[in-house]
């Protein structure tokens, strides 16, 4: 990994999505309409509204953050740009970690306006600091571009790439304690739980919810989420390939 | 003799298919060669080979010395794809600049690449706003940034109109004059009478390997087209 190419990659993944305002204004714009709705399905009761949108803050980034990148990886494989920066200086690391800190950085933008959102048009109340909420939407989102980056080594197209959504996120969304509290779960599920990525976000987010400092478990958790996405990144540098058939 | 790209014994399988077969060939320093053949020859397989993103199943390429794709040659070499590969959502400088930045090269040398391929008025334009020949100029462009001692170039001239056609070659036969050895794909005939070798193969096979002048000597043609088509069909004949 070199400094020059990581910078002009991540100046070349801004400048795409600069140009792509509709893109941008849905990275935005989504999660807050989907947070209204929430809030008017339970009639803005709380706490379950505020329990509820706390918990949002982790899924939308993830799952907005999946699909961009899976969806933009596999456009660099299929219009031939992969190919011909794998015969440029730029290493799998440069262009891995390019994509993983531009998406950070709008992923950082919109936990931003969803938290600010929450806080202050739909009543969300945590004990703990907003930053925290912030700190662990950005480090989720970072979380799904990984993955979004290692799903598009198993997708040849557009439609198999939007199809690893409902393969990847929905069973992590199913079991991350949002239906049904994991305790009550039977015990398969649970270690099913255990060893998916998202219920330790989930469970970041509520640690700061209830508790005013940070927790041990918090960290544990942030510590989970990183360590993830750095060993999905690592692996989809595993199956990026110089040579193809 | 100053050979730039040397290819020995290269064995390509795609699936079950063998698409170069013990492939033999060597390119001159500061030279263009045209490589030419019909479509499925494996024009764009041996291009890839030469370039080092292509799976080979045997034999070497070495390019200025190094083997074909080692890191040492990844900014020394320009590659054009047969497809425009751009990225579409940027402008046309956007793009140049992003593959100047990859090389080491600066701004300066991006906007040198642009004008090049006549592209100045277009440089703020988005790839998509631009006509297929733009496109597959802006492709040309990211490729010719930084100066590359080796140009590897599949049909960089498709579509374009006669003018363009020129002044591109025009910039190839400058490039080559300063030393840059430059592998050229093409379909088309006259641009074939512009290289100084030509290299003819079909289903993995050289045909041919020699100046333009030499090929049609050969066939005991003056039309390069028609040597081509005889030196296939001698081929032919002599695989019954």
């Amino acid at each position: 990994m070199t400094a020059r190419i990581l910078s002009a990659t991540i100046v070349r993944v801004l400048q795409q999505l600069r140009h792509d305002h509709r893109t941008v204004g849905m990275i935005i714009a989504v999660p807050v309409v989907l947070m209204t709705l929430l809030y008017f399905m339970f009639d803005g009761e709380q706490p379950q509204v505020s329990g509820l949108i706390l918990i949002m803050l982790g899924i939308f980034p993830f799952i907005i953050m999946f699909l961009v990148t899976s969806i933009a990886m596999l456009r660099e494989r299929t219009t031939g740009t992969l190919e011909r920066l794998m015969t440029t200086p730029t290493g799998k690391l440069d262009l891995l970690f390019g994509y993983g800190i531009s998406f950070g950085s709008a992923a950082a933008v919109q936990a931003s306006v969803a938290a600010a959102c929450g806080y202050w048009l739909f009543g969300m109340q945590t004990a703990g600091a907003a930053y925290l909420v912030v700190v662990v939407a950005v480090l989720t989102a970072v979380l799904g571009v990984g993955i979004g980056l290692l799903g598009s080594a198993f997708a040849r197209t557009e439609f198999q790439a939007v199809q690893l959504l409902p393969i990847v996120v929905i069973p992590q969304i199913l079991l991350c304690g949002l239906f049904v509290p994991r305790e009550e779960m039977g015990t398969w599920l649970q270690v099913l739980s255990d060893l998916m990525p998202l219920t330790y976000a989930v469970d970041a987010l509520q640690q700061v919810g209830l508790h005013s400092e940070p927790t041990g478990q918090l960290w544990r958790d942030l510590a989970v989420i990183a360590g993830c996405a750095v060993l999905a990144m690592s692996l989809a540098a595993a199956t990026l390939r110089r040579r193809t058939d | 003799m100053d050979i730039a790209i040397e290819v020995a014994g290269l064995t390509v399988r795609r699936g079950a298919r063998t698409v170069l077969q013990d492939f033999d060939c060597t390119l001159e320093r500061g030279r263009i060669t045209g490589l030419l053949g019909p479509s499925g020859a494996g024009k764009t397989t041996l291009i890839r080979a030469v370039v080092g993103v292509q799976k080979v199943a045997a034999g070497t390429v070495s390019v200025l010395g190094l083997p074909a794709g080692s890191a040492p040659l990844r900014n020394r070499i320009g590659y054009v794809t047969q497809a425009p590969s751009v990225y579409a959502d940027l402008t046309v400088a956007e793009n140049v600049r992003y593959f100047a930045a990859l090389v080491g090269a600066d701004h300066g040398a991006a906007d040198r690449a642009i004008e090049e391929v006549g592209l100045a008025d277009a440089r703020e334009q988005v790839v998509t706003t631009l006509s297929g020949g733009q496109r597959s100029r802006a492709s040309l462009a990211c490729a010719l940034v930084g100066d590359p001692e080796v140009l590897v170039l599949d049909e960089p001239t498709v579509g374009l109109d006669p003018v363009l056609r020129e002044e591109l070659w025009d910039a190839f036969r400058r490039r080559a004059e300063g030393g840059v050895t430059v592998l050229v794909s093409s379909h088309v005939m006259d641009e074939a009478n512009r290289c100084d070798r030509l290299l003819l193969i079909r289903e993995g096979q050289v045909i041919a390997a020699d100046t333009p002048v030499g090929v049609k000597a050969d066939a005991g043609t003056d039309d390069l087209d028609l040597a081509f088509l005889t030196l296939i069909r001698r081929s032919e004949e002599a695989v019954r």
